[in-house]
């Protein structure tokens, strides 16, 4: 039976300890992947993936992501919602893998609000 | 969906509203017996009979942000127009169990997919939560179990980007050795 080897998580285990520093510490950027059927049937998953992607680039441990369901904007799906601490959560629609890159690069690292591609503030 | 692998994400994601704490992820990939078994077993609350009936009712849903409830329906469709069908067990406090079936070489049936991305999507979103992922492709098996994955990890967050990244990567690898193992 083949499995996640040993050694496979070792070498992860060594891979990460090289590239990152190692603490979690508090979360100060919150990224919402909203992942119901319609989010998904319309690419979360893509745009889930470019953000891990970023994520793993950028080496920041206070940015926290999670995936939660429909929020019932169906048709501006794929939406996700970046909440900087004290900031106002905004809501951004249509995304896809590049948009994704670009608001991670801009909002949730440098701060920019990037309006174009905002639904709406909560 | 494009890909059954998208099915399963949606699924799963089910079982997590549905407040479970550990979901099974099974693929079988039969082809010498031309059979494809998705199922997907979770620990949640589960649904009263009532609402067994209804279940690939687009229009009966448990959620309150739209009226249109379309994720079973969705992947019930799709088994039935590969000769296969979609099969839930649950019960109130007893959990869920998906089976969908295909005939494997059927010309409808969607590719499975991208399951490493599937996989390390619901773990990066979803970190309380324990995924027990097992992919068979004629009788070679691989297992991938976040409880194992944790306590080998020790104090390193299994969402951590650079993990999910090598997790993703060792998920597409070890299903091309399972491939390439069952013969063609």
């Amino acid at each position: 039976m083949a499995k996640l080897t040993i050694e496979d998580l070792k070498r992860i285990k060594e891979q990460t300890a090289k590239s990152t520093s190692l603490r979690d510490g508090d979360a100060n950027v919150k990224i919402t992947v909203h992942m119901g059927t319609c989010g998904i049937a319309a690419g979360a998953r893509a745009v889930m993936n470019a953000l891990m992607e970023e994520m793993a680039a950028a080496d920041r441990q206070d940015i926290r992501v999670v995936t939660s369901g429909c929020m019932g904007m169906c048709s501006s799906e794929p939406n996700v919602t970046v909440e900087i601490q004290n900031g106002e959560p905004i809501v951004y629609q249509h995304m896809d893998s590049n948009r994704m890159r670009q608001v991670f690069k801009r909002h949730a690292l440098l701060g920019e609000v990037q309006t174009d591609f905002a639904l709406a503030k909560m | 969906m494009r890909e059954l692998s998208l099915h399963i994400l949606d699924i799963a994601e089910n079982g997590i509203t549905a407040g479970a704490d550990c979901i099974h992820i099974l693929v079988e990939e039969a082809r010498t017996t031309d059979l494809l078994t998705i199922k997907i077993t979770d620990n949640g609350q589960g649904m009263p009979a009532e609402k067994l009936k209804k279940l690939t009712d687009p229009f009966v849903t448990s959620r309150t942000t739209r009226r249109v409830g379309l994720g079973l329906s969705l992947v019930a469709a799709a088994s039935e127009r590969c000769e296969g069908r979609l099969t839930v067990k649950t019960g109130p406090g007893a959990g869920t169990e998906v089976v969908a079936t295909f005939r494997y070489s059927h010309i409808d049936r969607a590719p499975v997919g991208d399951m490493a991305a599937t996989i390390t999507t619901l773990i990066m979103g979803n970190p309380q939560i324990d995924f027990v992922y097992t992919h068979i492709i004629n009788g070679e098996e691989f297992t991938l179990d976040t409880r194992e994955l944790k306590a080998e990890m020790g104090d390193l967050s299994l969402t951590n980007p650079v993990v999910i990244h090598h997790l993703a990567a060792s998920i597409r690898n070890s299903l091309g050795q399972l491939t390439a193992k069952s013969g063609p």
